[in-house]
């Protein structure tokens, strides 16, 4: 995974996905539309504020509540290159890497930055850093299996890879 | 070391001899469930993997609850799309219009998920079924379809924590006040991806009704699943419904759990969680004056029969205050007939009730009762997040039904003890 460099906006602790996306919004699921309001709750002129590119840093529980995909859905439409909270809600933790929206748990970063920081996530060798030349920061390894998904582009990918590896090793 | 009973049923769903806290596992799964909201999403998924048939048309719902009848074109567009899929696919368990109730109450209601069962659905509330004694988890859409597709999903098995309950419960005091207490004890993240299991003498004598409440909020402590062990009142609950046959998993006397926690429920008081989190909870005596400007009885939470009993007898002989929107809900068509003939919708439109068709409606701010800027509801819903009832400087109090109608009558956050 290449490394992700991008200007930040802070969000405190249990952002939920009502505040991420509204429910009034969800009449559709186009991610267009669903871009259009995201964080809307939490900070209404985010969308006019933030540019492609940029990074979502959260305190605890990011994406608590609801079980819509529409949260990850919105973020990523909207160019956001990650999210790196302190920890995430379960069901928003699987959906960002079942539709392949990267997520990086580091308890650390939260309480070292402040809007409009710059900050690069390597995945790769887990680290953030802070600035140019700031002290690197160890994020949470992603486990093997979401290491998988991410690379097969998502769930639906994996299991397409599943199939076709199947078929590859059965009798013709 | 023995099985918890979220262990014991994900291990009979795989081929596995024993699971293991952790462990990450694929398991087949009983039944998978979508609405109006999240199933266009899922459909799409399902449609894009190649897929052209689900895996079985008898184990999937499909409810389209959430912004029915159709609030606008963009709604009804998302319905169009859940029906045509429903009846290309002959899914045995669609529900649209008359026959449709909000998804977790109407459930249950139905017969559709039995102990033992492992259920996803593409709503974070499906973990309301864990009271059945069944192992329910919410996702999101593309995990649906990769279920729709498969017939199964995969999991992290979640360590499980042990509620023990204890004590009676005082009056006016419910399921909803029980896992309100516990939300506030341990936080909204403080079963993060682990399993509640209750257990304790105060859960035998819980209705299915409580139960049912309490296990729906195992989500607002960031739970994956809330879990009651299977004994009588579950039984004659099921009998009622279905004839199909199912297991009734036991906890292995030494099982491990990451925490037991005690629970004395003869101390808890009626409950309101204050805005904007549903941990925010204080006892109805210490709420202080909170005027309010709309009360909804109803949702998956407190929508049921039972609730509209204990709502009944709070407001027979009384009104709404003249400032206060009092709005009802049945969750389910059973509900709503059921109130009808108990004579319990006259009461409501005596006290000055907008009866509601069984819908979600304001409880996720979709519509039916949308809340202005500054405006306060109480509600016997499940979330009190920023914006959830509609502006997001609105704000929305959790309590159960007695306290939500009481507030409605007195205009101000009350339980029934403070009505002259
Ligand atoms: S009633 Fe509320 S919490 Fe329950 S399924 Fe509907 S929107 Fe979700």
């Amino acid at each position: 995974m290449k490394t992700l460099k991008g200007r930040i906006w802070t969000f405190g602790d249990n952002i939920d996905t009502d505040a991420i996306i509204p429910a009034r919004y969800l009449n559709t699921s186009d991610p267009a539309s669903l871009a259009a309001h995201c964080m809307e709750d939490a900070d209404p002129d985010f969308m006019k504020k933030m540019r492609p590119g940029d990074i979502l840093v959260a305190g605890d529980n990011f994406g608590c509540g609801s079980s819509r995909e529409h949260a990850p859905i919105a973020i990523k439409a909207a160019g956001i290159a990650c999210v790196v909270a302190k920890s995430f809600a379960r069901i928003f933790y699987r959906n960002a890497f079942n539709m392949g929206l990267p997520i990086f748990e580091s308890g650390a970063l939260h309480d070292r930055v402040a809007p409009g920081d710059e900050i690069e996530v390597d995945a790769d060798r887990g680290l953030i850093r802070i600035g140019p030349d700031g002290p690197p920061l160890t994020i949470e390894p992603i486990p093997p299996f979401m290491q998988q998904l991410l690379t097969d582009g998502g769930l639906m990918g994996h299991l397409a890879r599943k199939a076709a590896g199947r078929a590859e090793r059965s009798p013709a | 070391m023995g099985m918890t009973l979220t262990e014991k049923i994900l291990c009979r769903h795989t081929h596995l001899d024993r699971v293991h806290p952790g462990e990450l596992i694929s398991a087949r799964v009983d039944l998978a469930l979508a609405n109006d909201i999240t199933a266009p999403i899922a459909i799409a998924e399902f449609r894009r993997a190649g897929g052209t048939k689900v895996f079985d048309r008898n184990k999937i719902a499909l409810v389209c609850d959430h912004f029915t009848p159709n609030k606008d074109i963009e709604s009804a567009g998302q319905c169009r799309t859940v029906r045509a899929f429903a009846r290309e696919q002959a899914i045995a368990h669609f529900y649209e219009g008359g026959n449709c109730g909000v998804e977790h109450a109407l459930l249950p209601e139905q017969g559709i998920v039995l102990p033992g069962e492992v259920v996803i659905g593409a709503d974070s509330h499906t973990c309301t079924y864990g009271a059945l004694g069944a192992f329910a988890t919410g996702v999101g859409s593309t995990d649906l379809a990769a279920a729709m597709l498969t017939g199964e999903a995969w999991f992290k098995v979640p360590e499980s924590m042990k509620f023990v309950l204890t004590g009676a419960l005082s009056p006016w005091v419910s399921g909803k006040d029980l896992i309100l207490h516990i939300i506030g004890r341990i936080g909204v993240d403080g079963a993060r991806y682990r399993a509640m299991e209750f257990s304790g003498e105060t859960v035998a004598a819980l209705t299915m009704a409580d139960r049912l409440t309490m296990a729906n909020m195992a989500i607002e402590a960031g739970a994956k699943n809330g879990i009651f062990p299977v004994d009588d009142t579950t039984r004659t609950y099921v009998a009622a419904r279905s004839d199909r046959r199912y297991v009734a998993d036991t906890p292995d006397p030494d099982a491990a759990y990451s925490d037991v926690l005690e629970i004395d429920c003869s101390a808890i008081e009626p409950q309101v969680a204050f805005p904007h989190l549903p941990s925010n909870v204080r006892g109805i005596g210490d709420v202080g004056d909170v005027r309010i400007d709309q009360a909804v009885i109803g949702s998956c939470t407190n929508g049921r029969i039972e609730d509209l009993r204990v709502a009944a007898r709070v407001l027979r002989g009384r009104k709404a205050g003249p400032d206060v929107r009092l709005l009802v809900l049945p969750a389910t068509p059973s509900v709503y007939r059921a109130a009808l003939e108990e004579g319990l919708l006259a009461v409501f439109l005596d006290a000055g009730a907008v009866i509601g068709p069984p819908t979600c409606g304001p409880c996720l701010g979709g519509h039916m009762g949308i809340l202005a800027a500054g405006e306060r509801a109480v509600a016997t819903t499940n979330r009190n997040f920023v914006g959830r009832m509609g502006h997001r400087e609105s704000e929305v109090y959790l309590a159960n039904p007695a306290v939500a109608a009481a507030s409605a009558v007195l205009g101000r956050l009350a339980g029934p003890d403070d009505l002259p």
